[in-house]
């Protein structure tokens, strides 16, 4: 079905669009536009472009994203699966440690698990797409899973009665039916692992560049920014095509589905469903669990052995008389939570009003939507550096502004918002605002009763993405000045990044605290987004 | 005025040409901000004016200064950041610390907003990096009082006066001290022992694409086989099993086999990871666990200058004069594990006991490494990975 709902007035549509509009145009095309016409020269382009190395990059960068991608989808569809369907004991806590490893710093997780890899692994791009798919699961569970969770079960019932196994079952009904949700997860894994910086550095041979290891390399290292715009025009230009094939194949995939409202998970029944989602959820919590251990147990090794010293000592920042490490956690902890409480409450309304323009607006709708997905292919450099040289003139003299960190957070977080949103609102039964109207209702009123209520609870699953997100940003906050007191993962890489055991040991203790408020963070919100259950519900 | 007493000869000699030139900085400095001050050689100022201009004031009679600095200058907490509330005291300044990434980044903002700066002074620039600052005109010509306090080579680096050197220190080969005790072998003690049977799949560099030390190390070796001789040194290094990691922490927290458990007992690191694996050990300890091999030592200086194009000029002076002046210097050493530029600054006795502070370390001219560095880089890859 090509026509969806798009019977919402203009006005409506038009007063929807415009703060996610202004937005994305004021923070990121803007400063994006402005850093391009101020560092690409035509000798940039000569260069970058008549460079070998700039193709092997290139290549390198786009078949490590597939592969990632690839191997994300197919490995996380059976837990995504799993994780909608069925209630289990662990549940949101589990959920929780999957979106925290997503979210973390990608240099303090590579770390992790890089002490959990076998030596012949060290370092070779199996290390780096295992990584990925590690730390991108999260995705597919998260996106897939709230489409999941709310397909009706009877097809899937049907066809199983009428003798289709269950592998038949899942390609012949879920798939099809799920497949926008599949494409969305599928694009915002390809975004982070196209963009991939951290788990490269930490985990690829040496050596190995992605497109944006070598714009970081041309911008820091060498000096060189307008080869290095070059390079992130052609990244921008490669994932927004993703994204814009992705978003017209959403759509034309989506139809109304009669999506519940509640989700209808049970615990597994047969002995057979047991064993199933005994052996899926125990190889998730395995996956999931292990990294942060990692984290934890670095905490307390040193060169001479164990210790518990850098936890006892922690927020004691003075090392020896006289002496102090300059690096506050608890003051950095409070900075993440205030940076990320802001960043939420933006990327919340922001993305929560886009994906209701976008749901309802039809063909523009797809401009809005790859336009909002954008920032998350951009390079951290031109985030950074193009606010840098974007508001440095009044009246938009912004440079250094406390609330930049969290716009800038912001930006990677609403699409989250807006993926995790739009799923849901697309698939509302046109013919029930159809009703709606017969029964009398304005066409806005209409889209406020229908359509509307559809919107929370992915909006509540955004949040806790959007906070996470913003917890555990690192490459957009480092291109950023700061003044007034670093975030969490900023003084992690300052501690792991400076001579001294005790240093180091801190660095992880900081690492596992963020992981641990993370995880804490995500399963508060997810139980308070879920719907109050009856009792036979839970049966 | 207590600035009064360490304002120096040359400084006071310079007072009245200062006079002058502070008012012309005032008066185009702070309305066309994209222009800055004009040319290096007729705004060239030096030493500071007794008493403060009001121009730069902020409109509600506070004074303030930003200073920029690299990642590892600490924001608050540290001896450092008193001795800059001592400059506060004593000047009314406030300094506001606004930290702008490693350096290459804050070099790389710099150069982006050059006339328009994010600040008034920038801490940290070194001299792999110092031509370049340079040539993109990020910094304004001033001259220090208390300049005569550098060492001249270090202040020649900057011959018009664009920056100040602050602090210096070295990249260094560092050994597990216990390790080559163990196997009853001698430390290498210069680049070419590298290259012996004895020191075969010992050592661990880092990229100098993608890390400082890594660059330092290769420039070391440049230095010492020469332009046209460090392919085949480095040729022979890696059929000798140097490993190549791709940062710092990789190779001292990984590979290093005193910090990471790792397998090499000899990495590239810094001539004060010494002292800091003293300092910051856990449990305490009171002897270093690692040496250094001077002969490899290449030598960082950093450099601080006034940003062109700033509205607090006369401010950004004081500070500069404070950054070389023993109160702020006698700190560097603890919090930034850098030597301090100022010869008459002692260094506290972590540093004289562990610390290693080469005789002729190595270096390379800054205009020769800026040229170059693009070419070398490639060269290496090109040698050493393939």
């Amino acid at each position: 079905m090509n026509r969806l709902p798009s019977r919402q007035p203009t006005w409506l549509i038009v007063a929807l669009a415009i703060v996610p509009v202004i937005g994305l145009g004021v923070f990121f095309l803007w400063p994006f536009a402005t850093l391009l016409s101020t560092a690409i020269t035509g000798e940039a382009i000569t260069n970058t472009l008549s460079r070998r190395s700039t193709w092997d990059i290139a290549w390198f960068t786009l078949w490590q994203a597939t592969v990632s991608t690839l191997g994300t989808i197919i490995i996380g569809l059976t837990p995504a699966y799993v994780f909608a369907r069925y209630n289990f004991r662990g549940r949101e806590p589990l959920v929780g440690l999957l979106t925290a490893i997503f979210v973390l710093p990608t240099v303090v997780m590579g770390a992790a698990f890089l002490a959990l890899l076998p030596t012949s692994l060290d370092r070779t791009v199996w290390a780096v797409i295992g990584a990925h798919i590690v730390f991108n699961l999260a995705v597919v569970i998260r996106v897939v899973g709230t489409m999941w969770e709310h397909l009706p079960t009877d097809m899937e019932a049907a066809a199983a009665t009428l003798g289709a196994n269950r592998w038949r079952v899942f390609t012949d009904v879920s798939l099809p039916l799920i497949r926008p949700a599949v494409a969305a997860a599928a694009v915002i894994v390809f975004l982070f692992t196209f963009t991939s910086f951290g788990v490269i550095r930490v985990l690829g041979a040496t050596g190995t560049r992605t497109i944006e290891v070598e714009i970081w390399r041309r911008t820091t290292q060498l000096g060189e920014i307008g080869d290095a715009a070059v390079l992130a025009l052609l990244q921008l230009g490669v994932l927004a095509l993703v994204v814009l094939w992705s978003t017209l194949a959403q759509r034309r995939h989506s139809r109304a589905l009669g999506l519940e409202p509640l989700a209808r998970r049970r615990a597994p029944r047969s002995p057979g469903e047991r064993h199933f989602v005994g052996i899926v959820v125990g190889c998730t919590t395995v996956i999931a669990s292990f990294p942060l251990i990692a984290l934890a147990v670095r905490s307390f090794s040193t060169p001479s052995g164990w210790s518990t010293n850098a936890w006892t000592n922690l927020g004691q920042t003075e090392i020896r008389p006289g002496i102090r490490i300059g690096i506050d956690p608890v003051d950095a902890l409070g900075n993440s939570l205030r940076i990320a409480v802001w960043a939420t409450l933006i990327a919340v309304v922001v993305g929560g009003v886009a994906a209701l323009a976008i749901a309802a607006a039809g063909r523009s709708g797809r401009l809005l939507d790859t336009g909002l997905m954008l920032p998350l292919g951009a390079s951290a450099v031109t985030i950074g550096f193009g606010m840098l040289i974007t508001f440095d003139a009044a009246p938009f003299d912004w440079r250094a502004s406390w609330w930049l960190v969290p716009v800038g957070h912001a930006l990677i977080a609403v699409p989250f918002v807006v993926r995790t949103a739009l799923g849901p609102l697309r698939s509302v039964d046109p013919s029930m605002v159809d009703a709606a109207a017969t029964l009398g209702a304005t066409p806005a009123r209409a889209w406020r009763e229908v359509i509307v209520p559809y919107l929370w609870r992915p909006l509540a699953v955004g949040t806790a993405l959007a906070a996470a997100i913003s917890l555990g940003e690192f490459g957009a906050t480092s291109f950023l000045s700061r003044s007034g007191g670093e975030t969490l993962p900023i003084a992690i890489e300052q501690l792991l990044g400076r001579t001294g055991s005790a240093l180091q040991a801190q660095g992880y203790v900081l690492a596992t605290m963020l992981a641990i408020t993370t995880v804490i963070l995500v399963a508060i919100v997810d139980r308070l987004q879920e719907p109050r259950r009856t009792k036979a519900d839970r049966s | 005025m207590i600035r009064e007493s360490f304002l120096t000869r040359r400084g006071r000699a310079a007072i009245a040409a200062l006079a002058a030139s502070a008012l012309i900085l005032a008066s185009c400095g702070s309305d066309d901000a994209d222009d800055g001050s004009g040319d290096p050689e007729g705004s060239v100022a030096i030493g500071n004016p007794p008493v403060p201009p009001t121009a730069s004031s902020s409109p509600d009679g506070e004074r303030s200064v930003t200073l920029v600095a690299y990642d590892s200058f600490p924001e608050a907490d540290t001896s450092l950041n008193d001795a800059l509330t001592q400059f506060t005291d004593e000047t009314g300044i406030d300094v506001e610390l606004l930290i702008a990434g490693d350096t290459g980044t804050m070099l790389a903002k710099a150069s982006l907003t050059a006339g328009n700066p994010e600040g008034d002074v920038m801490w940290g620039i070194d001299n792999t990096f110092l031509s370049r600052a340079i040539n993109d005109e990020i910094f304004e010509p001033y001259v220090a009082s208390g300049i005569e306090l550098v060492p001249e080579e270090s202040a020649m680096l900057a011959p018009n006066g664009e920056a100040t050197p602050v602090d210096f220190g070295d990249v260094c080969l560092n050994y597990d001290i216990a390790w080559f005790a163990d196997q009853g072998i001698d430390p290498p003690t210069t680049l070419q022992d590298l290259t012996r049977p004895a020191y075969k799949d010992l050592l661990v560099v880092q990229n100098p694409a993608t890390s400082s030390p890594g660059l330092a190390f290769l420039l070391a070796t440049i230095d010492e086989f020469g332009p046209e001789g460090w392919q085949e040194y480095w040729m022979s290094l890696n059929e000798n099993g140097a490993e190549i990691v791709e940062s710092w922490s990789q190779a001292y927290y990984e590979r290093f086999s005193w910090a990471g458990g790792g397998p090499k007992p000899l990495v590239v690191s810094y001539g004060s990871s010494p002292p800091a694996e003293v300092i910051f050990a856990d449990p305490p300890r009171d002897d270093s666990p690692t040496g250094v091999i001077e002969s490899t030592c290449f030598r960082q200086v950093e450099f601080a200058g006034v940003l062109r194009g700033t509205d607090a000029p006369d401010e950004a002076r004081q500070l500069i004069d404070f950054l070389i002046d023993d109160r702020f210097q006698s700190q560097l050493a603890l919090n930034l594990f850098v030597y301090p530029a100022n010869v008459e600054t002692e260094l506290p006795q972590e540093f004289l006991d562990f610390a290693v502070v080469p005789a002729e370390p190595r270096t390379l001219d800054p205009a020769e490494i800026d040229a170059n560095r693009s070419s070398w880089i490639d060269e290496w890859t090109e040698l050493v990975i393939g």
